[in-house]
């Protein structure tokens, strides 16, 4: 009996991830049962994956447009205008499901789907980043994936070629069931020649090219849409396998075949494979298409129809070429060349319909329009979180020494060095990566120019758990820092929404506060959201992981000569903090990390100061007013002080407390909106705040005896924190 | 000076090097496909870094049996000097055209960093734009550099001056400290015989700008240069 032929029931419409409701829908717009063929493209459709239904009404608040936007959300990735001609390309997306089954492959893929949704668009991926978060270092599992997840990520972007130049991770215990994988990649296309996904020209050709199609992977987009339980390690299978090899020699062919004048419309396979890249195309296009799948190449024998729709094999996209033998003769060579399947698998249609044939016989046919029309959409209920108590500095102990508790600090999994893991990936491949892996925001020359590109990606998830919409703020506010940090102008944002599982009320307060929060950021500082992913469900056995909104930030500098880094410069220049140190301890890494206690509101985000406080010292950076600048986030003071030895040799710091404050708020508390910048000459920065109307403070001065002093009577040595700095993740990742 | 660039599937540092050659010779240089078996007449022939065919089988075994590398063979049988950069390294050992051979890394995993490189000998072609000792600060990214030869090779490669380069600490001293990758006798980079073939895992082609990453790679390129024009 073939799987078509299987009767529908209720229990195969639910293990499809299909609510009676949406089922329903399906009936009636077919007319009919569904097959399990077009049940499966239903299913896939539908999925919270592909059809964002619990989310899509908030993400539409989002601010998506400026006049540098060329292409916001709804493409494969984001397109902006970078002046000269030119587009940056990008977009951030989750593989947090696959990576926590099988953490080589899961993130490995991650890195190869993302590459593809940027030059799906005709864009030269120039950087990959990535943004991970793992269970606590306790967990048994921890090591193992931290290992699998940081290899996979090497294992990909390092055979294919592009540099992989900044990220974040974080560990607490509220991933131990549920870890995070998320990968950013930035590309650069000439902004005249962008390529989408919208089909035209019924009778036109639809060209299978890449890599065969596998039993891999099928359901993936279903799998990453449901909770995790002890039965999801058996969901190994639909992790897919990737090919970087494979995805190097597609992404070359594509280049070559977008210089051609042969493509009317691209888009990669993605999740849910050659199912959401032909409906979207046609859907988009307002046309039907036509697919023999007898003709897909397949890696397998007697592949059912089923399994070819659903399959997530890596390395394949879908492209409506220009009509006649020349453009298929030109087309067919290049990925000849490059030795790559191309194989023409139908065509589009004017009926609006999918309709999918195995030869002669036809094994599926669904009215195109209506499904994406009755694609679920839902106004989940939510509930605020409720407001947490603001703390007052006073009442958290001061540790023995301030110099005590940042070299605990420095030393500890959240604050120490990336070295172990940016060292495994290729960062200078390219050669244009002009701010490497540990500054705050990597730059990334744009190739032929004095131009570079500054990208980062932030969240801190304990702020948004406390308060969702401050924290979905000050993820943007803390990309848009970095980028200023370096002396680039913040241009636009990914995001990656990773939250629990959205039936829940208060899981889906976390999420609408956090949107509130990131729309209010986007418009005060001008920055807008160009494409982003959602990932739900991030839960395992009913526990959530914290709420962990994602930013992807870009930015712009003229000349990368004049760049900012967060390293000392020279002895005996003048330390000043831009912005207010008021020492906000809630929510701090200190309270978490040397008190033991996540508690109180986070610090508030003023975005009119951010703006004001960032746009001078951009200013200043520009002006060649400063000798280094770091912005102050997870630490405070004390931490941004640390990093700015840290990255000097030799060099230390003298500082002093503010006197109105106990001086381990001064030193750990995390304010926003603040910058620490290092000048030979202070008073020009002081008169320019005073012009400004900026707050800056001369808190001390660089040193050349290589000790970090907080307080009189309380200084470390650098080479000590550095020690701690660069010692917990090697000798965690030794141990076992 | 003419040069040419060998470019396999997988092959992704090509464009970084065609980059350093056009800085120092001003003369773009031929980019040849793998398939193709007719190498043009230049003055240099480079086998750039990257995962040439995956490097699915062994890195560097799959490239040193393509079409372009017989006709490569033959070129460096004639003394038309060849240059070959990590995945080229690792190509040029596999086809022997250089003694010894590239393993996994001794902690085994890729490697991303600015190492120590001493330059064992300003007398070759290659190296003529450095002086005899003098250390450098250029990048390796690597996951199979790990240089291994038996006893009597290794002294007899010393003997005849083939060690290019060596693996140095930060202070320029050769220890285990300075070795990134395990490789024998800190070795980074070897030259055959005649010192027409050199092979080495650094990257000096991502060293050539001081805007990005240090200029210590140039004298390579410019000693080239001045050497084969």
């Amino acid at each position: 009996m073939s799987i078509a032929n299987v009767a529908i029931t209720p229990e195969i419409v639910a293990e499809h991830g299909l609510s009676e409701d949406e089922y329903a829908s399906i009936l009636k717009i077919l007319g009919r049962e569904p097959n399990m063929t077009e049940l499966g493209v239903f299913s896939a459709m539908y999925s919270e994956h592909c059809s964002y239904k619990s989310s899509k009404k908030w993400l539409k608040t989002l601010p998506t447009e400026a006049p540098h936007v060329i292409q916001g959300p709804g493409e494969n990735a984001g397109v902006i205008d970078i002046g000269d001609g030119e587009a940056a390309v990008f977009k951030i997306e989750s593989h947090n499901h696959p990576s926590f089954i099988e953490p080589y492959q899961g993130a490995a893929t991650g890195v190869g789907g993302i590459l593809r949704d940027v030059f799906t668009m005709g864009a030269r991926p120039i950087a990959n980043l990535n943004a991970l978060r793992f269970g606590s270092p306790d967990n048994a599992k921890t090591r193992h994936l931290v290992g699998g997840v940081v290899a996979g990520i090497g294992g990909y972007g390092n055979c294919i070629g592009v540099p992989t130049v900044a990220g974040e991770v974080n560990f607490h215990p509220a991933y131990n069931g549920n870890i995070l994988v998320n990968a950013m990649t930035v590309g650069l296309a000439p902004a005249d020649r962008i390529f989408y996904s919208a089909a035209a020209g019924a009778g036109n050709p639809v060209i299978y090219v890449g890599a065969k199609t596998g039993r891999d992977g099928i359901h993936g987009a279903t799998m990453s849409s449901a909770e995790f339980n002890e039965d999801s390690e058996e969901k190994r299978p639909t992790v897919q396998v990737g090919d970087p090899f494979t995805e190097k020699l597609l992404l070359e062919a594509c280049l070559e075949l977008m210089a051609t004048d042969t493509i009317i419309a691209i888009q990669d396979m993605g999740a849910a494979g050659l199912t959401s890249s032909s409906v979207e195309m046609a859907g988009k296009g307002g046309l039907g298409i036509e697919l023999d799948l007898a003709k897909v190449p397949a890696r397998e024998e007697n592949m059912t129809p089923y399994e070819l729709m659903l399959s997530e094999s890596q390395e394949r996209m879908l492209i409506i070429l220009k009509p006649g033998p020349e453009a298929e003769a030109e087309a067919r060579a290049i990925f000849d060349k490059w030795e790559l399947d191309f194989a023409v698998i139908g065509h589009l249609t004017t009926t609006g319909n999918l309709v999918l044939k195995m030869g002669e016989e036809t094994v599926g046919d669904i009215p195109i329009a209506p499904m994406v029309a009755e694609s679920p959409e839902y106004d989940r209920p939510w509930q605020p979180t409720p407001a947490a108590p603001v703390l007052d500095p006073a009442s958290v102990p001061a540790p023995a020494s301030l110099t005590g508790a940042l070299k605990d600090l420095i030393g500890s999994p959240d604050l120490c060095s990336r070295r172990w893991i940016w060292e495994q990936y290729d960062h200078l491949i390219m050669g244009d990566t002009a701010i490497r892996p540990g500054g705050d925001a990597a730059l990334v020359r744009v190739r032929d120019s004095k131009k570079g590109l500054a990208m980062c990606v932030d969240c801190t998830p304990r702020y948004v758990k406390a308060a969702p919409e401050t924290g979905g703020a000050q993820a943007v506010a803390e990309t848009w820092r970095n980028i200023t940090a370096t002396g680039a102008k913040p241009l636009a944002i990914t995001n990656n929404m990773n939250f629990g599982n959205p039936t829940k009320p208060e899981i889906m307060g976390q999420f609408v506060g956090s949107i509130n929060g990131m729309k209010a950021a986007c418009l005060a500082l001008d920055y807008p959201v160009v494409s982003g992913n959602v990932s739900l469900y991030n839960e395992t056995e009913g526990k959530a992981i914290l709420p962990t909104p994602v930013i992807g930030g870009v930015g712009v500098i003229a000349d990368i000569g004049k760049r900012a880094t967060v390293a000392f410069k020279a002895a005996d220049e003048a330390i000043v903090v831009i912005g207010e140190t008021k020492g906000w301890l809630g929510q701090s890494i200190y309270l978490r990390e040397i008190q033991g206690h996540e508690e109180g509101a986070p610090p508030p985000v003023d975005l009119a100061l951010e703006k004001k406080n960032g746009d001078f010292v951009r200013g200043l950076i520009e002006g060649g007013k400063v000798t280094a600048c770091h912005d102050v986030s997870d630490g405070g003071l004390a931490i941004a002080l640390a990093e700015m030895a840290l990255g000097a040799k030799g060099l230390g710091a003298a500082v002093e407390p503010a006197a109105d404050l106990p001086a381990h708020a001064w030193a750990f508390g995390e304010d926003q909106a603040r910058y620490v910048v290092t000048a030979k000459d202070a008073d020009a920065v002081l008169n320019a705040a005073a012009a400004a109307g900026v707050s800056a403070t001369v808190i001390g001065r660089t040193t050349a005896d290589g000790e970090l002093k907080l307080a009189t009577g309380d200084s470390i040595s650098v080479s000590v924190l550095r020690s701690e700095f660069e010692a917990w993740l090697p000798d965690y990742m030794a141990a076992s | 000076m003419k040069s040419a660039i060998i470019v396999f599937p997988g092959t992704n540092r090509e464009r970084d090097m065609a980059v350093a050659l056009q800085q120092a010779s001003g003369k773009a240089p031929h980019m040849v496909w793998h398939r193709d078996t007719d190498i043009p007449d230049v003055d240099l022939i480079v086998v750039p870094g990257g995962f040439s065919y995956g490097d699915y089988l062994r890195a560097g075994a799959i490239a040193a049996h393509s079409p372009v590398l017989r006709s490569l063979k033959e070129k460096a049988d004639k003394g038309i000097p060849v240059m070959g950069v990590c995945n080229g390294f690792q190509v040029l050992t596999e086809t022997g055209l250089l003694p010894g051979v590239l393993m996994r890394n001794a902690g085994l995993k890729f490697i991303c960093r600015n190492v120590g490189l001493k330059v064992e000998t300003s007398q070759s072609l290659f190296t003529g734009g450095y002086e005899d000792g003098q250390v450098l600060s250029i990048p390796v990214a690597h996951h199979d550099g790990n240089y291994f030869a038996d006893e009597k090779t290794l002294d007899e490669i010393e003997q005849n001056g083939q060690v290019a380069f060596r693996y140095v600490d930060e202070n320029g001293a050769m220890n285990a400290a300075g070795n990134p990758n395990g490789s024998a006798r800190n070795i980074a980079g070897v030259f055959n015989k005649e010192k027409t073939v050199l092979g080495f895992m650094p990257h000096p082609e991502n060293a050539i700008d001081s805007a990005v990453g240090g200029t210590d790679g140039r004298g390579l390129f410019d000693g080239l240069v001045r050497a084969l024009s």
